[in-house]
């Protein structure tokens, strides 16, 4: 009897050894003994100080969400590009009222911009769910360091100058005013190389629906230095804009099966709480220190992130 | 006043001088204003069903489909290996499961990503209608052909 119990165990250990889920379920766990109820703690105060320091910092939650948590949370990437998406909606959707009743976020400029970029972005979510996991993380980690050396980098210009207006931009008349504190009067705006920026939005939506990150970080340059909109309109349309952007990916990964409540929503809570703290630090912070530190913290997680992907991390 | 002539003007201004006055005469359409009204009420609204329905599951009023003492074995995975191990659901099927508290989360989620498409169809799509702005009425068909593309859970990606 005992042989028989012994030779049915070892027939079960042998299944449970072969079964590349069960390995995989092991390993998922992150921490062994860590109780389940710590990672959905820390991902909210993390980030809580995310939304703090991405407001101080002037960046969006979604650029530092994925690559931070990706790095140091035992969640897999499918589920924080998911999460990730849903945390730069939900901020995009709560600031895009304020911008659009200040004419900051112009629907002239974002809709066909959005048109684009949402399309694109169904790809991206596509590409991201398709690819292997190491791949991904070796893209995501150059995509980040990338970003990082681009807000090192960039210079954005507050108003720049605009030439010919082209034949897209007369069709549809994209232009506007806004009201700018600082010269006491309306400002009217045009763009130009509208047709440029608009390819740029294809490559902009694949890369925000493939990583699941806000796209801001790409968005406001094109729209202010290659379109030629103040930067006020820029960062207040790519703002609005992304609620648009990632609607369309955050379906594709929703009806994946991609979004985990349990990783999503502290997620957007914790952000969000973090941006509402952060708007009052603002005027008490040294918002260029912090800016540094964030870009250091982009830089650390896009590295980490490449030598993941290639297995060294 | 023309887009030509706007673009004219707007290379001669270059840097707004400061003025003592301050006149902030700006106008926004119509149609503009009602859409920030909709994400004003409708955004918060979400992100507050998104916290009492996680904080039902969290709670323990509502038990999950995957226990949450149990979802730490299974978020390491892959969403392909996820679904595999769990046998959670896939497209709108998750909206027959509102009965376990981690689904009833997803309710915020799908909320949130419902607003953009109500806006475009219910407020954008009449006002350029009514305005017979042709290019942007296109533009705001196309843009909900897309949305509800994406929503509907048609498409499907292999691993």
């Amino acid at each position: 009897m005992l042989e028989g119990l012994i030779a049915k165990a070892s027939i079960l250990m042998e299944m449970a050894s072969n079964s590349q889920v069960a390995h995989a379920v092991t390993q998922a766990s992150g921490a062994p003994g860590t109780p389940w109820w710590v990672w959905p703690l820390a991902l909210f105060i993390t980030t809580f100080v995310m939304g703090i320091l991405a407001v101080m910092a002037g960046v969006g939650g979604g650029v530092l969400f994925v690559p931070i948590i990706s790095s140091f949370f035992p969640f897999h990437l499918d589920f924080v590009r998911g999460a990730g998406l849903i945390v730069a909606l939900a901020g995009a959707l709560a600031a895009g009222p304020g911008l659009l009743k200040a004419n900051l976020a112009n629907l002239r400029l974002a809709l066909p911009v959005a048109l684009i970029a949402s399309t694109f972005s169904i790809v991206g979510a596509f590409i991201g769910l398709a690819l292997p996991a190491n791949i991904l993380q070796i893209c995501l980690g150059a995509t980040i360091t990338m970003i990082a050396l681009l807000f090192v980098f960039s210079k954005n210009s507050e108003f720049p100058k605009v030439g010919k207006a082209d034949a897209v931009t007369k069709a549809l008349n994209i232009s506007g005013s806004y009201y700018e504190p600082s010269a006491g009067r309306p400002v009217d705006w045009t763009v130009w190389r509208t047709p440029q920026g608009f390819l740029i939005f294809i490559a902009i939506g694949v890369v925000a629906g493939m990583f699941g990150l806000g796209a801001g970080w790409a968005n406001v340059p094109v729209l202010n230095l290659l379109m030629g909109a103040p930067l006020k309109i820029a960062v207040g349309s790519s703002k609005f804009l992304l609620s648009i952007t990632d609607t369309s990916a955050a379906w594709v990964y929703l009806n994946q099966g991609a979004v985990l409540p349990i990783i999503a929503v502290p997620s957007v809570l914790g952000i969000m709480l973090g941006s509402l703290v952060g708007v009052k630090l603002l005027a008490v912070a040294k918002p260029k220190m912090v800016r540094y530190l964030v870009i250091a913290m982009l830089l650390f997680a896009g590295i980490r992130s490449l030598l993941k992907g290639l297995g060294w991390g | 006043m023309s887009i030509q002539a706007k673009a004219e003007k707007i290379q001669q201004q270059s840097a707004p001088v400061k003025q003592k006055k301050a006149v902030p005469k700006v106008e926004v359409p119509p149609e503009q204003v009602k859409y920030a009204n909709l994400l004003l009420y409708c955004s918060w609204t979400g992100i507050g069903i998104l916290a009492v329905t996680f904080a039902l599951y969290m709670g323990g009023v509502i038990t999950g489909y995957v226990p949450k003492t149990e979802i730490a074995q299974y978020w390491g995975l892959s969403v392909h290996d996820y679904l595999a191990a769990t046998g959670a659901p896939t497209g709108w099927a998750w909206l027959s499961m509102l009965n376990h508290g981690d689904y009833l989360s997803l309710v915020g989620i799908a909320f949130l990503a419902l607003l953009t498409i109500v806006g475009y169809l219910f407020l954008l799509l009449p006002a350029y209608l009514r305005k017979k702005d042709v290019p942007y009425f296109t533009i705001v068909v196309l843009e909900i052909t897309v949305l509800c593309l994406a929503a509907s859970g048609i498409l499907k990606v292999g691993h």
